[in-house]
């Protein structure tokens, strides 16, 4: 063994990030004490980020199966949806929370590489991408920053690798000051039967390193991922790995070539826990081991430690394990593309990774003991109903004033960055490389992506508004799933499926436990509900902002990324207002409810109220009657009543066109809840006078409750007979607000 | 006639390229590796695409790798005997880095990677790929670019303006040529151009992104159709 390795005790251990306890176990599993490689190596692979040890117990308890799921949550490096016509569709959302927070640009460069190659180490070109993004106060300089970095990053990465970015969220709260949140969502495409699975089958054949030197950057990123992000963090530097998108562009190409060739038994990508993380992985799946020797990986520094080979994070790697006597396919691929293709080991059967440097061996570990369903820990943590939520309990609608003056309430509102549109953000993404995205010309709640030589499109989308989920954990999480299938119909899709991006607070504060295990429980029943299994995606403990002076907990953010397919593209319905004379409905039920709404945050400073009403089963009743009506060709328009609530929703169907509208207000409710209030479940939609009768018949008959609300005029906002001003000066203000407040 | 459509290390809107001249325009396509340097089975009908995309992750200066691929000496080659060569976006930035287009292609004026619609006005339909578009049409086709500022030296661009080499300008949707309506800072608003010869054309704007009904624009279309039209008639003749 190496004798320059630093001594292993318990103090070691806890460094690394394991407790005490762990580290017992560690000794117990070996028979005899660790050296520090093989402690770097448990350390990395029992960290929550790779083993999920705080939270497997509770993701299992999700609804993991359903008629159109190829593979089950965490069997292979993201989902598998079979969509029909001998495709399947593979997707799945990722964090990379705390590299943003240090260093936006690579942090979330190398986030939405990290996950494009969970989507092609399967075999599936990635075609799409979604980011959901949260920063705090967009005033503050260092927001400002953060968001520069964060959205260069997206941009520069996703551009070059030449997928576009069809969607996405960017929320503000100053909960996220220091702790921003990066998810990157891809979505690919691979003929049904032409996967290939992260396993190491066949003891005897060879085992390839692929793509980028190996250096020194990243080391311990996964445990670094596994800790509360401290003023302390940014001397963790090198734990944020680098990006290089056109690297990861030949390796695309170049895998998928690879798979062609019949050559290839199985492959993992190298995201956290490098080296280690892939070779302990595919080994234990397949039950077999390896022996890999580390001097024979190319690395871009001399002198690299063994342990540093293993556990660094320099992007665009594969891990492949080829049919022995079939290596010299490989080698030409790799070559043709001018990437590295390097022997580094071989499969056995004895259920241990050995590692070797120069001839010496230097960890020698189960790798079954390392992995989620297999020696790795799993705890329940304690959990207590938060104390905040009594404050949300006092909270009483009849103590917030109504506006005097409504046109300067709506132009309060519209001040706030939440509501207006992120085209400064997505005009840095390519959305329209590979010439999928039906949506850039005809604007629908989710995106499209339509499927080339087939009549079929994809409808995805990303949501989560982390307030609700804040104000009632387990409603907010129903409604993030709610919400977003709630886009899917809108659009005339099928909801299919869901991978999720679990980002709390640190699970050993039992509130913060408790939101998660909360939100959980809502997002299973939503998920039953609406039949669409978790595929998989991952949690993001330990993210928390300094406060009002406080250390607190980010606002528990479950995002929801979701998968629909249209399976005849011509039902897509957008969200814009079409002719002058087509008339305004509302389906669903109004209440007079301003809980957890942006009115509230952002024109009353009242962050403490109630989740908006919410009931799953009329929000599926609901959903169900839409799909109805948009098959039947019925209506012209549809968007969900989200954010902002009516007024937003109104404004954000007129501007595509630039139709204005005409309408009125219903005297039985507040007239504040009944323009800027989230009550869920709700859907605004147009028709043309020729089919209202067909409509509102149908409606009538099947039990759904609806409002008329007036119809599509002009270039005004006209509500109550109040003019509210000139749809293109209100567009002027969606449009430049944050454009504005970032090039100033 | 047929279109070969080259693939650089980091081309990523070769694929969007052969299927709009596959499956929308009907037409025989190949792609050509940038190892090859050889394409003799290119005719001087033949038109050669340089497609959008990074090529060699445009780490040093957009198109200054690529112009050193084998294959750019073949194409420069079939440029000079009259063949047809067609640059988009990362293709016209190598045009211009190889010399077969005059000028080069700066970091947008606001620093910022851009992508979405913009309006071009046609500026002449002497040359292939606007033929069949009356000069002033103004068409709606979107841009995807870090470095797509259009420059040249002042008696160049005299040159450039006076034999109507300039194809498309940047544009308000009613035609008019103003700075709001320019997306990157180039000069004179320019958004495509061609050789004295025209045969050689180069553009920011994708109008392979512009081509078909699904996805909401076709005013790419036109260009293609220009294309087809232009060689269909050399062939009669």
């Amino acid at each position: 063994m190496q004798a320059t390795e630093p001594q292993v005790t318990v103090e070691t251990a806890k460094n690394l990030g394991l407790t005490e306890e762990e580290f017992h176990r560690i000794n117990d599993i070996l028979g005899r004490t660790p050296n520090f490689t093989e402690l770097s190596i448990f350390s990395v692979m029992w960290s929550e980020h790779c083993s999920y040890k705080n939270s497997i117990y509770w993701l299992k308890t999700l609804p993991r199966e359903g008629k159109h799921l190829l593979v089950g949550a965490g069997e292979e490096n993201a989902g598998l949806v079979d969509i029909g016509d001998g495709l399947a569709c593979a997707f799945k959302i990722e964090s990379h929370n705390h590299p943003s927070a240090i260093e936006p640009y690579q942090g979330a460069a190398t986030g939405v590489g990290g996950i494009h190659r969970d989507i092609f180490t399967m075999g599936a070109r990635p075609i799409a991408a979604l980011n959901s993004l949260r920063f705090g106060d967009i005033e503050s300089s260092k927001t400002q920053h953060l968001i520069r970095g964060v959205v260069k990053g997206i941009g520069d990465y996703g551009n070059c690798f030449g997928v576009p970015t069809v969607g996405g969220e960017v929320y503000f709260n100053p909960c996220y000051n220091q702790n921003i949140l990066v998810n990157a969502m891809s979505v690919g495409l691979v003929k049904a039967g032409q996967t290939i699975s992260a396993r190491a089958d066949g003891p005897g054949n060879p085992v390839f390193i692929v793509g980028s030197a190996t250096g020194k950057d990243g080391i311990h990123g996964a445990t670094f991922a596994s800790a509360d992000l401290t003023e302390d963090s940014a001397e963790d530097l090198p734990a944020v790995q680098v990006g290089d998108p056109f690297q990861e562009k030949l390796l695309l190409e170049a895998t998928l070539e690879a798979i062609k060739t019949g050559a290839i038994v199985g492959m993992q990508d190298m995201g956290a826990a490098g080296i280690t993380c892939s070779t302990s992985e595919m080994s234990a799946k397949s039950q077999t081991g390896m022996r890999i020797d580390l001097s024979r990986v190319p690395t871009r520094q001399a002198h690299m430690k063994p342990f540093e080979i293993l556990l660094s994070e320099s992007q665009e790697r594969m891990l492949i394990v080829a049919h022995k006597g079939q290596e010299q396919k490989l080698f030409d691929v790799f070559e043709k593309w001018d990437l590295v293709c390097e022997q580094i080991g071989e499969v056995t059967d004895t259920g241990r990774l050995e590692y070797f440097y120069e001839g010496e061996k230097v960890a020698d570990v189960i790798a079954d003991a390392l992995v989620l369903g297999g020696g790795a820990p799993v705890y329940k943590r304690e959990q207590k109903k938060p104390e905040y939520l009594k404050n949300i309990a006092k909270f009483k609608l009849s103590k917030i004033a109504k506006p005097d003056n409504y046109v300067e309430a709506a132009k309060k509102l519209f001040t706030s960055p939440n509501l207006v549109s992120k085209r400064w953000v997505y005009e840095q993404y390519d959305s329209m490389v590979r010439t999928n995205t039906v949506t850039t010309n005809t604007p629908s709640d989710a995106a499209i992506v339509r499927i080339k030589n087939a009549q079929k499109a994809l409808a995805v989308t990303t949501d989560c508004n982390s307030a609700y989920v804040y104000a009632d954990p387990y409603v907010g999480a129903m409604i993030a799933v709610a919400e977003a299938a709630r886009n899917i119909v809108c659009s005339g899709g099928e909801p299919l499926a869901i991978t999720n991006c679990l980002n709390f607070g640190n699970p050993y504060n039992p509130e913060v436990y408790w939101q998660f295990v909360s939100a959980i429980k809502g997002m299973g029943d939503a998920c039953r509900k609406f039949s669409t299994p978790v595929t998989g995606g991952n949690v993001s403990f330990y993210n928390q902002s300094v406060y009002k002076d406080a250390t607190e907990p980010v606002y528990p953010t479950p995002t929801i990324g979701m998968l629909g397919l249209l399976d005849d593209i011509s039902t897509h319905t957008t969200l814009n207002f079409k002719k002058p004379g087509h008339q305004i409905y509302m389906i669903g039920t109004p209440h007079n409810d301003l809980g957890s709404s942006e009115y509230l945050r952002w024109v009353h400073q009242v962050e403490h109220s109630p989740a908006p009403v919410f009931d799953l089963d009329e929000e599926f009743h609901v959903q169900l009657h839409l799909k109805k009506l948009i098959r039947k060709g019925v209506i012209e328009s549809a968007h969900d009543i989200s954010d902002g609530g009516l007024f937003t929703c109104l404004l954000e169907a007129s501007f595509p066109n630039g139709l204005g509208f005409i309408v009125e207000t219903d005297s039985n409710f507040r007239k504040d809840a009944y323009l800027f209030g989230e009550s869920q479940s709700r859907i605004m939609i147009s028709v043309s006078v020729e089919n209202e009768d067909e409509l509102v018949n149908y409606l009538n008959s099947n039990n759904v409750s609806f409002t008329k609300l007036g119809e599509v005029a002009g270039q005004q906002i006209i509500i109550d007979e109040e003019n509210y001003g000139a749809l293109s000066d209100w567009k002027h203000q969606f449009d430049t607000l944050i454009e504005e407040k970032m090039e100033s | 006639m047929k279109f070969g459509v080259v693939v650089f290390p980091g081309s990523n809107c070769d694929d969007d390229m052969v299927h709009v001249l596959r499956n929308v325009m009907q037409q025989d396509v190949v792609k050509l590796w940038h190892k090859d340097r050889d394409i003799d089975s290119f005719e001087t009908g033949d038109c050669i695409v340089l497609p959008g995309g990074f090529s060699y992750g445009d780490y040093v200066r957009a198109g200054a790798i690529a112009r050193f691929s084998p294959i750019v000496d073949a194409v420069i080659e079939f440029a000079n005997s009259g063949g047809y060569v067609w640059g988009i976006c990362n293709g016209f930035q190598i045009l211009c880095e190889a010399g077969l287009l005059p000028g080069v292609l700066l970091r947008n004026s606001n620093h910022h990677f851009v992508c979405k619609n913009v309006f071009l006005r046609t500026e002449t339909n002497n040359s292939p790929i606007t033929s069949n578009i009356m000069p002033g049409k103004v068409l709606k086709i979107p841009i995807a670019h870090a470095e797509g500022r259009y420059y040249d030296n002042p008696a160049e661009l005299q040159q450039l303006e006076d034999n109507g080499q300039v194809l498309f300008r940047y544009a308000t949707a009613d035609g008019a040529i103003t700075e709001a309506a320019n997306p990157n800072g180039a000069i004179n608003n320019i958004a495509g151009i061609c050789n004295e010869q025209r045969n050689v054309f180069g553009m920011m704007p994708h109008p392979e992104r512009a081509a078909e009904t699904i996805l909401g624009n076709t005013d790419g279309r036109l260009l293609f159709e220009s294309m087809l039209a232009t060689t269909s008639s050399k062939m009669l003749v």
